[in-house]
């Protein structure tokens, strides 16, 4: 289709060129673009985040052996417990693949619908993990009792911050969705939280295997 | 073409389906191994390692859509620089620590 020179539609996308239609079949092509940019330049954000986890999982190795006479991972991790908050947050992951994929086909209800099963998913995940917190500093095994505990809140309590964050973020972009419709933009937005959801998920897969399994085993 | 491109990049309901029951069996086997608790330590350990190990990888290809097309390309080279540093950070920081510890038994 396009004969134009990548050079010559690069400088046409920026609006370099005077000349708007030419060799384009329709001005979608420029909103494309800019979407393509945010979507790599929230990929590097999410990088950085990557490197601020993989910093507290470093401080996590270094302390879990260091109970101070407290419990250890296998006294308190219940692991049928961590499995339905890993089937939650799972099964979350893919209900949101599906609700982009109704966003990139203009199906606003459909999009609505898997959002919102998805906003119900993370709230199951978060409610287990704030009572599981909860029952841990009731039972006065709280962050302040080793350097275990203090390790093992930042760790998981910073997923939980995130996923949290997230579902905000996802509350915010049902409302959006509702007002605005599912412009180029709008669906640009559910594809940076997309990135996000499915990014929470791949820190939790690290999660459950270094913290609850080979604390637990 | 460039549509085709566009599809591939989202995603479909079966790379969709297929990444999840991946994850879902990637999942249910360390945790099986785990909990039966019937294998020596060394290999429970690493096989619960290679599997999120594997499993990281199913999310990034089903999930996060990471691959070398030309327009993919930029973010796969961008993850691969991060786990190098995150390999750096996390493998470094242990080993330097656990042999303080063990120097100073």
């Amino acid at each position: 289709m396009s004969a134009v020179p990548e050079t010559l539609k690069f400088a046409s996308d920026q609006g370099l060129t005077g000349d708007h239609n030419g060799g384009h079949d329709d001005g979608h092509g420029e909103h494309h673009d800019t979407s393509a940019t945010t979507l790599f330049g929230f990929w590097l954000y999410l990088m950085t985040d990557c490197i601020l986890f993989a910093s507290v999982f470093a401080t996590y190795a270094v302390l879990f052996m260091n109970t101070d006479g407290g419990v250890s991972g296998k006294d308190i991790f219940d692991l049928n417990f961590v499995a339905v908050e890993t089937g939650a947050l799972l099964i979350s992951s893919i209900t949101y693949g599906f609700a982009l994929l109704c966003a990139h086909k203009q199906q606003k209800a459909g999009t609505l619908l898997w959002l919102l099963v998805t906003i119900a998913l993370g709230c199951v995940f978060i409610s287990m993990e704030v009572y599981e917190f909860h029952h841990l500093i009731l039972e006065g095994n709280g962050p302040d009792r080793s350097a275990f505990l203090s390790s093992f809140f930042a760790l998981v309590g910073m997923h939980g911050l995130h996923v949290t964050a997230g579902l905000i973020w996802m509350i915010v972009m049902v409302l959006e969705v509702l007002k605005r419709g599912l412009g180029t933009q709008t669906v640009t937005r559910l594809g940076c939280l997309s990135l996000f959801w499915h990014f929470l998920d791949i820190v939790w897969v690290c999660v459950f295997t270094v913290v609850y399994l080979l604390g637990a085993m | 073409m460039s549509h085709s491109a566009e599809i591939e990049s989202h995603g479909s309901v079966k790379s969709y389906l297929i990444g999840f029951v991946l994850s879902v069996v990637l999942t249910a086997i360390p945790f099986w191994i785990v909990m039966t608790g019937s294998f020596s330590k060394a290999t429970t350990f690493y096989s619960v390692i290679a599997l999120a190990v594997v499993q990281i990888v199913v999310h990034l290809k089903y999930f996060l859509h990471l691959d070398f097309s030309i327009r993919g390309r930029l973010n796969t080279f961008a993850f691969l620089f991060t786990a190098l540093i995150i390999v750096m950070v996390v493998g470094l920081s242990i080993w330097i620590i656990y042999s303080a510890n063990a120097m100073m038994m």
